[in-house]
């Protein structure tokens, strides 16, 4: 961009000289537009944009805010979403976050959205604001946030670069969420070379509200007042959504512009019950939540919702830094700031309840009936769109995609590596799978968080899914677990997103909740590669077929493109979220048994699948075909669970998924420090599987569960009147101190402790 | 201007003993105030009345006592507590425990980091000498009963409660830390694991009088079965049972119930 056209020449670019200088050369290029969309944008306006009309349709074209080369795909969520799977569905995709109905009045949003790119050049801030910024759009629906969860995906643990990362991630995400007071309970943490020059930070957020709370961001009614409020606009975070790493973009002034964003949680901890106090007293008629974008995501997306336009005067906006231009002010994306609609007979009200949290606002301007968004730069018309062509008709792509050719051959290298066999290497297998970065204890990152505060946490991490109480009096609440194994998606996209869906949907019933709703978060690399194209492609279709079968709708999420370093590409990783509802919280069940003498049960049936599995990854190995998903056993092994749950006939259970029964038996024994004898030769003679196949396959559509002994035969007729596949592995042992699979090795428990808890402050401590 | 923080539901009013709803307790909001609704749930289990204050304000509303609650005041980005204590209502609340009446006043986390920046109690909190925000079940010995908030412990008693901190470092010259000790001011002391580096495994200290207390570690998350740790100095519990914490509210309740009769 040239110093003339940053300078004061930028400032005063209006729209009439726009109109008369047509020839006047913008930096649509380095803003991240290609040439059909600049050419696009002239046709749309019939004319050259301002430089604030381009700064706003740069921001709002890109790939992050546009959705351009997902929409295509994207539509299916929509598509295959039947009459039934809406039952629960009050608000659906497209608004800030969807909004499900739990009963007796109370709803829930939620919501998971990437912060990937800023978290590899700044991991603190990058997570932090990360936070943050799931956190308002959780507000902007009218909720009250109560809880947040963390999928992350790191690089080799032993990378060096990976402990810089880590560290600032954990930091970042614990510096803001324990600050706001959201109790931190859950996610999911993986070392995987893939993500060495890309870590995912994914975050999600949980909010509960009462039905007649809902509020949408939309503009209407002409006359009402649109107003910014919260943290003041400053130069953080400048075209972090279109341009992150752009040298080019006004290198002529004194500083560089970070284009990461800065986090304050406490001014978000004091927006957060500004907000819910103007909700309270019905003193706002919209609001939106100013995230990647800035204002012109706000302003453009609150008046194309609405019924008329709006009318904003710029330079009304409050500055940290004065030298800032009308681009720079459109497109900054400076953090905890809010925009809203109000009528003018509540403007007061709302002034008061901004004065007494000493919250900063300012009055922009106000809803017109003209159609158009009209920006004023000191009383200089500097933007006259049409919102609808920032917000929602931005370019669309049909990206080619093709299967890529090294499928075929992947899919046959089966794995063929080492099969532990005797009691010793099995013994020494199942220490260096719960040793291993993606299998050991968490602790050290978790016990960052705050798991506490609110008081409502009823289950968090390690246990299946996290559940918090929403209403004390009945002890209604939720349940949320995230998922993905990214090498089952490598292996096979369709088949990888529906087991992302039925671990997700699998963890919400284990814990003894009924599955209502998913948000998703796709990470991928370039579409513009159409290998990875088809493997978008592929996933969203399996994601979206088996949301159909389960009959749980997607209701909103995140893509994230490009997470790809030196034409390399991440493993496709959909980060999955299932909402589940529990009548009373109190009846959730956990991971781990504690009574003497009660029934270790095994669910489901055990293949020879160790394709994509953590095994076969500790041996180097990654081919063949993931694990096959059967979405009608995961409906009738979710039913069971939740039935057990509900009825008092299951007192823990674990679900198996990575690790298979190996982990799932440690974890189930490490949960509360008391042991079990196992038997598997019943289980291996009727699989047809050797030791090592029961305790390494990660076959889908499984569980452990533990039963009381009163309750066995009640228990033992469910599943058979279910005809599902069950068979008792083991008993708990209260005084063995040790996981005994008996006739084969015994592993103590402070053994198989030191070596699981061990691992994280190994490399991070 | 009182305020009321919008609530997600309505608490239970089933009280442990009738006669203590009596005991109308302050808690204390600053921005950026966390486990100020919390706190309030601890008092109404423990059966007595919880009334919200603003930091704002210069009234106490006659309450018989306060609990400053935990979080990060004003974001505590210069030092925790170090805003906060030149609030309107910490004024009052100062005179008050400084006052013959004796106010029992009880900071927890943040709350006792408040409190020795309005030089209510000795000595400062640092961050953790390891450097991270920590978040475990923790194990206390409660040294005496000679404070309001420990009344009905017996001294020595252990009991476990949440500790989540990023400041909790709780550091003193020798001289104060030696006349802690020698006055029995020292109220918790961390057993088994010291979460924080804090002198002489302090978590808790009291004034002379024994009316203010401050507690690094957080009784009120160990108080309703089902949401606090999984673990009770007494043995193990129920899922998330246990409620070591109530006995510290319940402790203030019954001395001001006794003193009112």
């Amino acid at each position: 961009m040239s110093a003339e056209a940053t300078g004061q020449k930028f400032n005063i670019d209006t729209v009439e000289h726009a109109a008369g200088t047509p020839e006047t050369d913008l930096p649509w290029a380095e803003l991240g537009l290609k040439d059909n969309e600049f050419a696009r944008i002239q046709e749309i306006l019939g004319r050259r944009p301002t430089a604030a009309e381009l700064a706003m349709y740069s921001v709002m074209w890109s790939e992050h805010c546009s959705y351009k080369s997902s929409k295509v795909h994207l539509s299916q969520f929509g598509e295959k979403v039947t009459e039934k799977m809406k039952e629960h569905l009050l608000v659906g995709i497209g608004e800030n976050a969807g909004v499900v109905d739990i009963g007796d009045g109370w709803a829930v949003t939620f919501k998971v959205e990437s912060h990937n790119h800023p978290s590899m050049v700044e991991p603190y801030q990058g997570a932090a604001t990360g936070v943050g910024g799931i956190v308002r759009d959780i507000i902007s629906m009218g909720a009250r946030p109560v809880a947040v969860m963390d999928p992350l995906r790191f690089g080799a643990i032993d990378h060096p670069d990976t402990a810089r990362v880590v560290h600032g991630v954990v930091a970042g995400i614990g510096g803001y969420g324990n600050s706001l007071g959201l109790p931190n309970i859950g996610g999911e943490v993986v070392f995987d070379s893939v993500y060495q020059g890309n870590p995912l930070v994914n975050a999600l957020a949980v909010g509960v509200l009462r039905h007649e709370d809902i509020r949408l961001a939309n503009a209407s009614g002409t006359g009402n007042k649109v107003v910014l409020f919260g943290a003041r606009t400053g130069g953080d975070g400048i075209g972090g959504a279109s341009v992150l790493a752009s040298e080019s973009f006004d290198d002529t002034k004194p500083s560089k512009r970070p284009a990461v964003q800065v986090g304050d949680p406490f001014a978000e901890k004091v927006l957060i019950e500004c907000c819910l106090e103007l909700f309270k007293a019905s003193v706002v008629e919209g609001i939106q939540d100013l995230g990647a974008a800035g204002i012109s995501c706000a302003t453009s997306e609150l008046a194309s919702n609405g019924d008329g336009g709006m009318h904003v005067e710029l330079t009304n906006v409050l500055l940290r830094d004065p030298s800032l231009t009308p681009g720079e002010i459109l497109m900054s994306e400076s953090q905890e700031r809010m925009m809203a609609v109000v009528t003018p007979e509540n403007q007061a009200a709302f002034e008061a309840i901004m004065d007494k949290w000493n919250v900063e606002y300012s009055w922009l301007g106000e809803v017109t009936g003209t159609g158009r968004l009209v920006i004023d730069w000191a009383g200089e018309t500097i933007v006259d769109v049409d919102p609808r062509t920032v917000a929602h008709d931005g370019p669309v792509y049909e990206r080619p995609f093709a299967r890529p050719e090294w499928l075929d051959a992947l899919q046959q290298q089966k794995f063929d590596g080492e099969r532990p066999a005797s009691d010793s290497e099995l013994r020494a297998a199942v220490l260096e799978l719960m040793a291993s970065p993606n299998m050991c204890s968490k602790d050290w990152i978790t016990n960052q968080y705050d798991r506490y505060v609110q008081g409502n946490t009823a289950m968090a991490m390690p246990d299946d899914a996290g559940v918090v109480r929403v209403d004390e009096e009945t002890g209604l609440g939720v349940a949320i677990s995230t998922d993905c194994n990214a090498r089952y998606s490598y292996l096979n996209p369709y088949e990888g997103a529906r087991a992302a869906l039925a671990e997700a949907y699998r963890n919400v019933a284990t814990s003894g909740a009924k599955p209502l709703a998913v948000t998703d978060c796709l990470n991928f690399g370039s579409p513009e590669d159409p290998a990875i194209m088809w493997q978008f492609a592929e996933t969203v279709r399996g994601l979206a077929d088996a949301c159909q079968e389960l009959g749980v709708p997607v209701t909103g999420g995140n893509v994230s493109l490009y997470n790809q370093t030196g034409g390399v590409g991440i493993h496709p990783t959909p980060v999955v979220g299932v909402l589940g509802v529990f009548d009373d919280v109190t009846r959730r069940t956990p991971s781990g048994w504690r009574e003497d003498g009660q029934a270790i049960y095994l669910l489901g049936t055990t293949r020879d699948e160790l394709d994509g599995s953590e095994w076969a990854n500790l041996r180097g190995h990654l081919g063949g075909q993931p694990p096959v998903v059967d979405l009608e056993a995961e409906m009738t092994l979710a039913a069971i669970l939740i039935n057990s749950s509900r009825d008092g006939m299951i007192d823990s259970a674990h679900d198996l998924s990575e690790g298979g029964l190996a982990a799932a038996l440690s974890e189930s024994s490490l949960r509360f420090g008391v042991g079990a004898r196992i038997g598997l030769d019943e289980l291996c003679e009727r699989d047809g599987v050797d030791a090592f196949t029961a305790l390494f396959s990660e076959s889908h559509g499984r569980a452990i569960v533990g039963v009381p002994r009163s309750e066995e035969v009640r228990f033992k007729d469910m599943c058979t009147a279910r005809r599902f596949p069950f068979i008792r592995v083991g008993v708990v042992d209260t005084a063995n101190g040790a996981l005994d699979v008996q006739g084969r090795f015994s592993l103590p428990l402070d053994e198989l402790r030191a070596a699981h808890e061990g691992t994280l402050p190994k490399y991070f401590g | 201007m009182s305020t009321e923080t919008p609530l997600i539901g309505s608490y239970s009013a089933d009280a442990a003993g009738p006669d203590l709803t009596d005991a109308r307790v302050g808690i204390v909001t600053f921005p950026g105030s966390l486990d100020d609704r919390d706190a309030s749930r601890a008092i109404r289990l423990a059966g007595g009345t919880a009334v919200p204050l603003w930091h704002a304000d210069s009234k106490l509303y006659d309450v018989d006592a306060v609990i400053i609650p935990g979080g990060f005041s004003y974001g505590d980005y210069l030092r925790a507590g170090a805003i906060s204590r030149f609030s309107p209502l910490m004024d009052k609340i100062i005179d008050a425990a400084n006052s013959d009446a004796k106010l029992p006043v009880l900071g927890i986390c943040n709350g006792f980091q408040v409190l020795t920046e309005a030089h209510l109690l000795p000595g400062s909190m640092i961050k953790n000498d390891h450097l991270h925000f920590v978040c475990r079940d923790q194990r206390l010995r409660v040294e005496t009963n000679a404070t309001d908030w420990t009344a009905s412990f017996e001294p020595g008693a252990e009991i476990v409660v949440p500790l989540k901190n990023q400041d909790g470092q709780y550091v003193a010259d020798e001289k104060t830390l030696d006349e802690l000790e020698g006055e029995g001011r020292v109220v918790f002391r961390y057993v088994d694991h010291n979460p924080n580096g804090s002198r002489r495994d302090i978590a808790g200290i009291s004034n002379a009088a024994g009316n203010v207390v401050g507690l690094m570690p957080h009784p009120e998350h160990a108080v309703e079965a089902g949401f606090g740790p999984d673990a009770s100095a007494a043995g193990p519990v129920e899922l998330r049972g246990g409620l070591d914490g109530l006995n510290i509210f319940t402790s203030a309740l019954k001395k001001i119930v006794g003193s009112k009769a």
